[in-house]
């Protein structure tokens, strides 16, 4: 047997012995033991090194709101740090290890920062940043120096490298009731509620349901609360209206009632289940929730009051009562209140002896007195803990006469040998999530406890989270609660269960500190003392949040979940203020710290979906180097072996202005405007005219925003009286289709249009060069594609291949070229036609990079151009601004900074150093590669042109119409590219047109 | 935050795009107020409690809707189509001079 395993006892699996290491070293443990209760079990009582001052610490808690025994898990390659050692269940084949330590945890050389304590009191960093001159190395410097020792000395545990392995899910759930806690007053609301016909949903964050019935010790009805609480707990899980989240912890309570949840699927599990995430984010929207979420003990600040072995008395209640776990083996207990008798009850019923209670109180009910003596403890009303002895482990207590009224200790301290202490300072109702939910709480001088508000949203408390301790009024109030919540009323002759407990005062004696010689840690985690607070204070912190950021209290992983109401009490005291004067911080979410996996869940990695053309197959088969264009992905060149980047689309570019090309354009934007007002409705969109065009004919358009900015273009055909179909750029397709849902539905909603987005439908492949017209004509069935048949921007219907296809004359390369529609499905289908059409007369695929080459050849514009900050003016579009209508942006695109002539205009770049431009660089008058300054402008594109067999850019310019012919330099210090360039026209290549038109 | 669509029902915010302050009235398209203009494409209401907003249901049935949101508490207590509906008028907004 274990050396601190009681014989008998708990909650814990006897039979099933569990093995795992914890640095490196071999335990053993029970089914239903944490890491914590296993290691205690074990005779472990150190735990880890403190935050600052790499202080021993052993554990604290028995839960959640556990500051020390903070633990790295491993499984694999990953690591997970800062897990408190108290919620980890053990399995078969854990590996833990503890934490700021170095080299080891009994050897710690880091410790030596005790002695250098002044050093890093409270504000030690801001003091130091902003620092005296200390000779040569001053302020900031003097950090540097520091940071790195720091850094390493100061910290928790240390992220693991490896990618997480782990799948995590998120879940949406629904349900008329919420159940958060499943203590006697949630067991109690969430059976009441679900036998009203409410649909239910109880979360605990335990493993086991049940919370304080585990470990009360107290009888329910006759049998042993845990027992009772069993039964309950059965009962709920095969409940038609209830589902049971153990291991879920609720840590947001947002608007409209929605909560957010963490469910730990498969920590405890050795081998998850197949197809288990590791945890599942649960965002919950119900009608009520019941807050059950008890109360956390408070400790008592002291001097020595963190070394290992000093625990909260009804956490060691706890491990005795549901881990068959012993504390220690002759057990000291600190009081200020009626709870910590009990506590001693359960110690001494599991074996170990108890040597004092120590209480501030002068006197204590006969009740308390005596549970005392069956414990055979002796008790020492009126005194107080004054020190701690030992150094890793607690050897014993120095105690001495204190005044509960005044705080003031008096006559001979003497020594009571222990190796435990258990101490209590009250309790804390758990409020955070009703905190979250909107309003303040409110402060009991009785209870010296704040409760919580009167509700903002639709929840309802019940049990130690009002501030009603005993197990008897939780269980009345989790049943008028759950009663409630299912829109029902209690009767008087409910008949409840009732428990069996020897009755204590709920309220404690209004002490929080023993002020003695030493430190005494307020916050345990973060290494805040008392003295911090009150050095905090005479440097002039007033409020209770700057006394948080200054000192750090209450900011470390546990959330100051046990250390926030002491500190508040101590700054209260130096400030001469009571408490609710003082205030409280506002509890914000998470309640305790949630895994990013869980919140990003399926969404990991390249989260974005991928749009794929029709033809994609096609592409990658081909040898197509595919390129991400916002979701869609694109062929960037069909590259040949041995060929650059460069010479690829070089040669792409070339064979289609000398023969003909190929390229897919399945991802322009496609909407189908239609209806009887179709027209009027393109008439005020784009700013030139579309009323006028005739059907069976295309027309490019220019939109705008309402100020007038430029937004979008593209080619919109007329293929029926009331039957248009737009194009738009690749990456406005969603925007533009946004942009008129909002103008039909909001300004217009007269206008008879509909809108239906049709990019998906039809596949696209845009075919040019001198060759591509013959190309067509041998393929093309059921119409003439010469220039009669199919003038520029004409459009005709036939079919190729046995599928029909619309066929559209226009040219964004600049050659004769056409656009080739047919339905998705036959994408692949229609463009291998083509291909094998175009075999004869050298046709060749070609990819983004040639498209971007010989727009630029031509000067047409795209998104890296139609910026949100150019006016069609900018762009020489202006010939598209219609004088005959309004359209949207016309009356704002005049204002004198949009119509400005030194503004940024379109213009072409030469370069004539022979060497290639990048996109960003900017344009200045005069070359200064040490001080790069006075920019007028900036390049939004460049290529290699074969067309001019140079090095082109567009780029815009400040008033660049007025500089064509004049010299500027390209200057990019990031990429060293300085050079002199030419200012042109950005209509490059054939500005007549006279190719397209042929 | 849910909303509650007229015609998909109560959806969680995150299917929804907002569209901006609801109060804004679009001068007549011909209207060459620039004053009218401005306030209609640059001015917005910040109100501390109910405020009329364009959401559109972009992830559902794409239609825009006349929302009255609290935003202090993000009660929503009306959700109305949009099309065919008079803007909401505030009376704490510069009257349009269209
Ligand atoms: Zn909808």
């Amino acid at each position: 047997m274990s050396p601190r395993r009681a014989t008998s006892g708990g909650r814990i699996d006897r039979l099933r012995t569990i093995r795992f290491t914890f640095d490196g070293k071999a335990f053993t443990g029970h089914a239903g033991d944490t890491l914590a209760s296993a290691l205690l079990a074990n005779g472990v009582t150190l735990f880890g090194r403190s935050f600052k001052y790499h202080r021993p610490r052993g554990v604290l808690t028995a839960g959640i709101d556990e500051p020390n025994a903070l633990v790295t898990v491993l499984r694999g390659d990953a690591r997970e740090p800062n897990v408190p050692a108290t919620t980890v269940e053990i399995y078969d084949g854990l590996v833990a290890e503890s934490q700021n330590r170095f080299p080891s945890l009994k050897w710690d050389v880091s410790a030596v920062n005790q002695l250098a304590g002044k050093l890093i009191s409270a504000g030690f960093y801001y003091k130091t940043f902003m620092g005296p001159a200390i000779g040569p190395l001053k302020g900031t410097r003097f950090w540097m120096l520091c940071e790195h020792f720091i850094r390493r000395a100061a910290g928790l545990g240390r992220a693991g490298r490896a990618a997480d392995p782990s799948r995590y899910e998120r879940m949406n759930a629904f349900c008329d009731v919420l159940v958060v806690g499943s203590g006697p007053a949630g067991l109690m609301a969430a059976a009441t509620a679900a036998d009203k016909g409410a649909r239910v949903i109880v979360a605990e964050l335990d493993a086991r349901l049940g919370g304080s019935a585990n470990w009360s010790g107290e009888a329910i009805d006759g049998m042993p609360a845990a027992e009772w609480a069993a039964g309950l707990a059965e009962g709920l899980k095969s409940h038609p209206n209830i589902r049971v989240l153990p291991r879920t912890t609720v840590w947001g309570f947002y608007d409209g009632n929605t909560l957010a949840a963490l469910e730990r699927v498969t920590d405890h599990k050795e081998h998850p289940g197949k197809g288990e995430p590791r945890h599942r984010h649960w965002v919950i929207r119900t009608k009520k929730v019941v807050l059950a979420t008890g109360a956390m003990e408070r400790p008592l600040i002291f001097p020595g009051n963190d070394r290992p072995g000093v625990m909260l008395a009804n956490a060691a209640r706890r491990y005795a009562n549901e881990f068959g776990v012993l504390a220690g083996s002759k057990v000291a207990l600190f009081t200020n209140n009626d709870s910590a008798y009990h506590a001693a009850v359960a110690l001494q019923k599991a074996g170990t002896s108890i040597a004092a209670i120590i209480d501030v109180r002068p006197n204590v009910s006969d009740a308390m007195r005596n549970l005392a003596s069956d414990t055979g403890a002796q008790i020492h009303t009126g005194h107080a803990v004054v020190a701690t002895e030992g150094s890793t482990a607690l050897t014993g207590i120095k105690i001495q006469r204190f005044d509960s009224t005044n705080g003031v200790l008096s006559g001979e301290s003497r020594t009571i040998q222990a190796d435990c202490l258990l101490m209590s300072g009250g309790w804390s109702p758990t409020i955070h999530l009703a905190s979250q939910a909107g309003a303040k709480a409110r402060w009991d001088n009785e209870l010296q406890a704040f409760l919580p508000p009167e509700p903002t949203q639709s929840w309802i408390g019940a049990g130690a989270f009002n501030g009603s301790f005993s197990t008897t009024e939780a269980i009345a109030e989790g049943h008028v609660a759950g009663l409630a919540a299912a829109g029902g009323k209690a009767a008087a002759n409910d008949d409840l269960p009732v428990a069996d407990a020897v009755a204590g005062d709920p309220a404690p004696a209004a002490v929080f500190e023993i002020r003695a010689d030493g430190k005494g840690f307020v916050d345990f985690q973060h290494d805040v003392t008392a003295e911090d607070v009150r050095l905090a204070h005479r440097e002039g912190f007033v409020s209770v949040e700057h006394l948080k950021r200054y000192t750090t209290l209450g900011m470390a992983t546990d959330q100051g979940k046990i250390s926030n109401i002491p500190g508040l009490a101590i700054m209260a005291a130096a400030l001469g203020k009571p408490i609710p004067e003082v205030g409280t911080t506002r509890f914000r979410p998470p309640f305790a710290p949630v895994s990013v996996g869980s919140l990003a869940a399926e969404r990991y990695g390249d989260i974005r979906p991928e749009r794929l053309t029709p033809m994609h197959d096609w592409h990658v088969e081909h040898g197509a180097t595919m390129y991400a264009a916002g979701l869609w992905h694109r062929p960037m060149i069909y590259g040949h072996a041995g060929e650059t980047i460069e010479q690829a689309y070089v040669r792409e570019a070339r064979t289609t202005r000398e023969t003909a090309g190929i390229v897919d354009v399945s991802t322009l934007g496609k909407i189908a405007v239609q209806g009887p007002d179709a027209a009027e409705f393109l008439d005020r969109v784009y700013t030139n005219m579309f009323s006028t065009l005739a059907v069976g004919k295309a027309r490019y358009g220019l939109m705008l925003r309402e100020d007038g900015i430029a937004m979008d273009d593209g080619t919109t055909w007329r293929l029926g009286k009331n039957d248009f179909l737009m194009t738009t750029t690749t990456a406005n397709a969603g925007k533009v289709m946004q942009h008129l849902e909002y103008f039909l539905d909001m300004i217009w909603p007269d206008l008879k249009v509909t809108l239906t987005s049709v990019t998906d439908q039809w596949a696209g492949a845009a075919i040019g060069g001198p060759q591509a017209r013959a190309i067509l004509a041998s393929c093309v069935k059921g119409t003439p594609v010469d220039n009669t048949a199919l003038p520029f921007m004409g459009i005709v219907h036939g079919k190729i291949a046995d599928v029909p296809v619309m066929v559209c004359r226009l040219s964004f390369s600049g050659e004769m070229a056409f656009e080739v529609y047919c339905g998705a499905d036959y994408g692949t289908h229609v463009w291998q036609a083509l291909i094998d059409a175009g075999k004869p007369f050298g046709l060749v695929p070609y990819g983004l990079e040639a498209l971007g080459t010989m727009r630029i050849e031509k000067g047409h514009v795209t998104g890296a151009e139609i910026d949100g900050r150019t006016t069609a003016r900018d762009l020489h579009l202006d010939w598209m601004l219609s004088t005959r209508k309004p359209f949207i942006g016309s009356a704002m695109m005049d204002r004198n900074g949009l119509a400005s002539p030194d503004r940024l205009q379109l213009v072409g770049l030469l370069s004539l150093d022979n060497r290639p431009f990048n996109g960003g660089a900017h344009i200045e008058e005069e070359l200064d590669e040490q001080n790069p300054h006075g920019s007028i402008g900036h390049i939004t594109a460049a290529c290699y042109s074969p067309a001019l067999g140079r090095y082109i850019a567009l780029a815009l310019v400040n008033g660049g119409k007025a500089r064509h012919g004049s010299r500027a330099f390209v200057s990019d210090p990031l990429r060293k590219r300085f050079g002199p360039v030419q200012i042109v026209s950005h209509h490059f290549y054939d500005p007549e047109g006279s190719r397209m038109h042929g | 935050m849910l909303i509650t669509c007229p015609y998909c029902g109560p959806r969680d915010v995150s299917e929804f795009t907002y569209q901006g302050d609801g109060n804004r009235e679009r001068p007549a398209p011909a209207s060459q107020n620039l004053d009218a203009w401005n306030e209609y494409v640059y001015d917005r209401l910040n109100p501390a409690g109910d405020h009329n907003e364009v959401w559109q249901h972009s992830g559902g049935c794409r239609s825009h809707l006349k929302v009255v949101r609290n935003t202090l508490t993000h009660e929503i207590s009306s959700v109305v189509f949009a099309r065919g509906h008079v803007p909401h008028r505030s009376p704490t907004k510069r009257g349009s001079k269209a």
